[in-house]
């Protein structure tokens, strides 16, 4: 498995390091023995649960520890038979396993459930349906909101994005207390969003006695509910959400400021430009590469978006809130509809593939071409 | 990240007027937004000592407007008078605490192990799984990072009720690692790069084998790495909220899902959601406050060469 080319930075295999016969007949006998017994008890297992057979266990527990114990032997058997290459295939190994078996089985089992009509509160069970959940989707006017308002949080991220880099320069300026401001403005990123949406969204944002909406009142809007008409719904959550990850994008940008050569923008300022000058042709063109960084992280967590709005608002008024996780979260809270739930997240995951290898295409070719 | 100290911007050395200006508006700017984040955390603080007159009243200022009670904290049977005394809060509370604590350590942990390791493998071995090279291994690992939680959250509830997993601290575990995971190696990977090969080739010329020199002369230097990694992977385990309020009922609720809860059925009780709110935040802005410079470097690993 672990093909051993010479590289730089990887070594010769030893070539007196030589495997005896009995050692490699050991290592695919323990293989063989691991993988037949993980089908037989899967086999077992699928002849019990569709009641073709009467032994069996009541779970699919065993089936995990077979699994376990299966990538146990695929380990020794990399070491028995591969020596040292299967040392080094076994720094992989616990990780690959793991992930395919809590990725790629859950998301094939998920296609397959997005294709059945299947709701927990009725009885029928599991019915396979084809492809109606995709036709009933592409007419759910609620999921196309969804997904209309998704464009409108991920564009929510350029204006943090400005914020962020504003930020940024302030703590990489010549000012006293800069770890304490660091710290301070890292603050909100440690915070759960569950908590923060009450404390700040239901408490602080109050219609009555809140000190943001009391702060409102001051400033002259007469009636400062934060959660009532669509669009000040829509702005209020793109600022508590933008409130605890700005220091997130704060914190990449301040560390690529802190990298910038100092000599760059003593020549630029040697040459008489401005400060504002400074900051256009040098300073963010040489971020650029950070920024793009940052900003596509910023989306990635962004699509993800969904804690503060099931807490806050449940997708209200009338879904003007819902990201496509929270509508999802109450199509199978709320509705027990699983079949249907699901097809919307396969949909949803499909989109955001295509959308993210789009956006890293662009973000690389802009890069290149800005420099 | 070293604080370093920045020369003087161009406004600077024009005249003391602009000077004193930018000053202004850097401390203006500063202070405010300093506002901005502390505000909240202190509204959740002091909100946990007011009674319900204080709060519809939106008293703020301690001794001044209101007169501080433990309220909220005896709800949760926290405060000084009634720790001593049996409370089914305070016992609920807990145990929804070692639920988190138990969680977001055990996946942190676990990521750690099997991201160090294949971090290191990555950085340092060529592999070929068929016709997948280490490039298409990194990136598989890390395109994990964009796969949304709702993808996962339906088939996993399936799955988890069908291996007996659902409502246990161990699915939980294995769910919030692999929600960390493409964090943890991308961060182990760029502390790897930065460790010089030469090291190693003397320890293995020494007679260590290759698991000997990641153990004995890697780790080692990997550590503050490992740190940061686990640091993020906490926060962002401890904050988690969806899985577990999807995967969890009764047993492994974590502390957001408690959060979340608190409904009573004549409105909110303020002092006792603040006081929750606040034991919910308190232990990650202590280890932020306190080892700062590990999330720092967590974050910022690979984005700045």
């Amino acid at each position: 498995m672990a093909e051993q080319t010479s590289t730089a930075n990887a070594w010769q295999a030893n070539p007196a390091d030589l495997i005896p016969a009995g050692r490699k007949r050991l290592g695919w006998g323990l293989l063989a023995i691991a993988t037949l017994s993980l089908l037989a008890i899967i086999i077992v297992q699928v002849l019990y649960k569709t009641e073709m057979s009467t032994v069996g266990f009541d779970t699919w527990r065993p089936v995990v520890y077979a699994y376990i114990l299966w990538g146990a032997a695929l380990g020794a058997w990399q070491v028995l038979t591969r020596g040292e290459d299967g040392q080094r295939a076994l720094f992989l190994l616990p990780a690959l396993l793991f992930t395919i078996a809590m990725v790629i089985f859950p998301t094939l089992f998920g296609f397959y459930i997005a294709l059945t009509d299947w709701n927990l509160s009725s009885f029928t069970g599991r019915r396979f349906n084809g492809l109606d959940n995709f036709w009933q989707m592409l007419a759910d006017p609620y999921y196309r909101n969804a997904l209309f308002n998704m464009v409108l949080y991920v564009l929510a991220v350029l204006v943090e994005y400005v914020i962020a880099f504003g930020l940024a320069l302030l703590l990489n300026a010549q000012i006293r207390a800069r770890k304490f401001f660091r710290v301070v403005f890292l603050l909100p990123l440690m915070l759960s969003p569950v908590a923060v949406s009450w404390m700040v969204g239901k408490s602080l944002m109050e219609y009555r006695f809140g000190p943001a909406a009391t702060l409102a009142r001051h400033l002259g809007w007469d009636n400062p509910a934060f959660f009532s008409d669509p669009i000040t719904a829509r702005i209020s959550i793109m600022m508590l959400d933008a409130w605890t990850f700005i220091p997130f994008m704060m914190i990449m940008l301040l560390a690529g400021l802190q990298a910038m050569s100092r000599e760059v923008l003593e020549a630029a300022r040697v040459d008489g430009a401005t400060a504002w000058q400074t900051f256009w042709q040098v300073t963010f063109p040489l971020m650029l590469p950070v920024s793009v960084t940052a900003v596509i992280l910023r989306i990635i967590f962004k699509l993800k978006l969904a804690d503060i709005i099931i807490t806050l608002t449940s997708g209200g008024p009338g879904g003007a809130t819902d990201s496509v996780s929270s509508f999802i979260y109450r199509e199978y809270r709320d509705r027990s509809n699983v079949g249907y739930g699901t097809m919307l997240a396969m949909a949803y995951l499909i989109i955001i593939v295509v959308f993210v290898t789009w956006l890293l295409k662009v973000a690389s070719r802009f890069v290149r071409n800005v420099n | 990240m070293s604080v370093q100290t920045t020369d003087y911007t161009v406004s600077e050395i024009r005249s003391p007027a602009a000077f004193v200006t930018s000053r202004v508006f850097i401390y203006g700017a500063l202070v405010f937004w300093a506002f901005v984040c502390l505000f909240p955390i202190y509204w959740t603080i002091t909100t946990s000592f007011k009674s319900a007159v204080d709060v519809t009243q939106g008293h703020l200022i301690p001794f001044v407007d209101f007169q501080p009670d433990w309220k909220g904290w005896r709800s949760l049977g926290l405060s000084p008078d009634s720790i001593f005394q049996t409370s089914t809060v305070r016992d609920e509370f807990l145990k929804r605490f070692m639920n988190s604590v138990i969680t977001s350590v055990g996946a942190s942990s676990l990521a750690i192990v099997i991201g160090s390791l294949a971090a290191y493998g990555l950085v340092r071995y060529r592999y070929k799984f068929a016709w997948f090279k280490n490039e298409d291994i990194s990136f598989f690992f890390l395109s994990q990072l964009i796969l949304p939680p709702v993808v996962l959250a339906l088939p996993f509830l399936v799955l988890y009720r069908e291996v007996a997993l659902l409502d246990t601290r161990i699915g939980l575990v294995l769910l919030y690692t692999l929600m960390v995971l493409p964090i943890v190696i991308w961060i182990m990977r760029d502390q790897f790069n930065s460790i010089p090969v030469e090291l190693e080739e003397a320890a293995l010329v020494d007679g260590l084998s290759i698991w000997g020199a990641f153990f004995r002369i890697v780790m080692p230097i990997a550590l503050p790495g490992m740190v940061a990694a686990f640091i993020l992977a906490m926060v962002l385990c401890w904050n988690e909220y969806f899985f577990a309020a999807l995967l969890t009922s009764t047993d492994a609720k974590t502390i957001p899902v408690m959060v979340a809860s608190q409904t009573g059925s004549q409105g909110i009780n303020w002092w006792s959601m603040a006081a929750l709110a606040t034991a919910a935040i308190a232990p990650l802005a202590i280890i932020g406050i306190a080892l700062e410079r590990y999330l720092i470097m967590g974050m910022t690993a690979g984005s700045v060469k």
